[in-house]
């Protein structure tokens, strides 16, 4: 099992999950969160008081997936997330040792 | 179903019926009259038409007086609470509204029981008598003095509603660090030292600045120029500089936690305005109309002023740049509203806007003071730019205050011929600077021996919302349920 987490554009969040579910990704957790790579900030104004915003707001999902879908869900995110200019984002792979279904007390790639 | 009809039916015949019968009778009486015409019952008719008239008259002011009224009432709630409210941080939003809202309570009690009295009364130069307390003599009988075709009873409520949102502008200046309690206190006491003899001295009996009334210094401030937004925002600024800034300003990022409160705000002051300005013309006439007109054209103006002016410097119009050039336009214009004309009002805008901005992006941070949401900087900097250009361009042709003793029109401002009105305005303006700082420093002084003035560090930091009244304006555990 493999713990995929990608940091995209918010405008990609739609086409990212539609792209994912052709793929047969079945479930995902969608968190809002703010950050920055090498993505430089804006500066805003109010009254002639400028304000740096370097944390930008961000869309990080979330999901754990059999091993034989991670690198198609990867070109997945990727290709959907893709705007081609700075600030698009990353995606993350890491092992994941367990997973538990809640309901019924299955393990393993069985609770996915 | 039918049965309903049927009594319905029945209803307007019997109405029809009666209505024939009364339309007779009417027929009937004046055949009688006009056969015995006399000269006394003729005059008793004029007199009794001219009744009439005035009645009508007196109708219609009352109507758009009651009106006025509300519209000033809906500037602080919930005008002025929305336009501030966004401006703050998030954990201060109730805090902020809150020290709005409770003006529309606390004031109005106190000036049913003194303020009315101390403002308006008869009384010497400076402040009223206690003649009126607890409202006393104050009913449906128009005092002429004042406005002769409406209840005094409605004179009274209308000033009420200034005197509410007065105290409610400079919360501005304090925003985010104030005891709710020190808050409280402080108003109380600055409505009665300071708004109730500034009231009396420009618009109440006998008043040292009163135009209307022959005052020793004819100040021309036609909805408030002087009494409520130099008073307010010179108070704010002397509230800013004796609390001293709020924790982590200027270092730390304090961005408006949401201007779309704040636009809604302004555009509900904008509006209530209308009431303000044109309903301080205290009659529905034409002169309403004209102090409408100027009202709307000089906050248009100035939302263009601001909003350009930030445009060369920034780059960028901002809505909120917009916003609080309206707002500067519609400080400016008060005084001047019922003495110019549009293009006048236009001039006034533009200038209120371009200076207001100057003094909030660029003085505001070179003196290092903290006016948190600019009460000084729009109010009390827009308020004297009003007064004065008020002297410039009031004009005869408008509205002809002065008059000589045959009550021919004498000239009003500077470009009208009366250069020497300058110098009243001059002193209209002085005394309200003077009075402010004054007042608000022994004020500020007293309240703080009494009772402190800064919540402590530890709930600046938490919020007032939380510190000073236990709630939050947005609780997170909602949105999980």
């Amino acid at each position: 099992m493999t713990k995929v987490e990608a940091v995209i554009q918010t405008s990609r969040l739609d086409a990212v999950k539609n792209a994912l579910q052709e793929i047969g990704v079945e479930g995902m957790t969608v968190i809002e969160v703010r950050g920055h790579g090498r993505q430089k900030g804006h500066t805003e104004f109010y009254r002639g008081r400028e304000y740096t915003v370097d944390l930008l707001p961000k869309i990080k999902m979330e999901m754990v997936l059999p091993d034989d879908l991670v690198e198609k869900a990867v070109q997945a995110i990727a290709n959907a997330a893709r705007t081609g200019k700075i600030g698009d984002g990353k995606i993350f792979l890491s092992r994941i040792d367990d997973a538990v279904r809640i309901r019924n007390d299955e393990r393993g790639e069985a609770a996915l | 179903m039918e049965k309903v009809l049927a009594r319905w039916l029945l209803f307007l015949l019997i109405f029809l019926s009666v209505a024939q019968v009364r339309a007779a009778q009417a027929v009937a009486g004046t055949a009688g009259s006009s056969s015995e015409t006399t000269s006394a019952a003729a005059a008793d008719r004029l007199a009794k038409l001219e009744q009439q008239a005035a009645d009508a008259k007196s109708s219609a002011d009352n109507a758009w007086m009651l009106v006025s009224a509300a519209l000033v009432l809906m500037m602080t709630g919930p005008g002025l609470a929305l336009f501030y409210g966004g401006l703050v941080r998030k954990k201060n939003v109730l805090a902020t509204m809150m020290q709005s809202f409770a003006m529309m309570a606390i004031v109005t009690v106190l000036w049913a029981l003194v303020e009315y009295s101390l403002a308006c009364g008869a009384g010497n130069s400076f402040i009223g008598g206690l003649h009126n307390l607890f409202l006393r003599g104050v009913g449906a009988q128009p005092d002429p003095d004042y406005a002769a075709t409406i209840p005094l009873q409605t004179f009274m409520v209308y000033q009420l509603m200034f005197a509410v949102i007065t105290p409610a502008l400079i919360t501005g200046a304090f925003a985010e660090r104030m005891k709710f309690s020190a808050m409280a206190l402080f108003m109380v006491l600055w409505s009665l030292l300071v708004y109730a003899p500034m009231a009396h001295m420009v618009w109440g009996k006998g008043g040292l600045l009163n135009a209307s009334l022959g005052g020793r210094f004819p100040t021309l401030d036609f909805a408030g120029g002087t009494v409520v937004h130099i008073t307010s925002g010179v108070s704010a600024l002397v509230c800013a500089i004796y609390l001293g800034r709020r924790l982590g300003y200027p270092h730390e990022p304090m961005p408006p936690h949401s201007v779309v409160l704040s636009f809604i705000g302004a555009c509900l002051l904008w509006v209530g305005w209308f009431g303000f300005n044109a309903g301080s013309a205290l009659n529905a006439g034409s002169l309403a109309t004209s102090a409408f007109v100027a009202t709307h054209f000089a906050a248009a103006a100035a939302a263009l002023g601001w909003a350009v002016a930030e445009w060369i410097r920034n780059g960028k119009p901002s809505v909120l740049g917009g916003i609080s050039g309206a707002v500067a336009g519609l400080v400016a214009i008060t005084p001047a509203a019922g003495f110019v004309g549009p293009m006048q009002a236009l001039v006034i805008g533009a200038v209120a806007g371009v200076v207001c901005y100057t003094m909030v992006a660029k003085v505001k941070a070179r003196l290092g003071y903290d006016d948190s949401l600019d009460a000084f900087g729009v109010h009390g900097a827009g308020g004297t730019i009003g007064a004065l250009l008020t002297g410039v361009f009031a004009s005869a042709a408008i509205n002809p205050i002065f008059k000589n003793s045959q009550g021919l029109a004498l000239p009003s401002g500077w470009i009208d011929g009366n250069a020497h009105q300058m110098l009243n305005q001059f002193v209209g303006v002085l005394m309200a600077w003077t009075l402010a700082i004054v007042g608000t420093l022994v004020i500020l002084k007293g309240v703080d021996l009494v009772v402190g003035l800064r919540v402590p560090d530890d709930q600046e930091v938490q919020g007032l919302d939380l510190s000073q009244h236990g709630e939050e304006g947005y609780y997170w555990e909602a949105s999980a349920t």
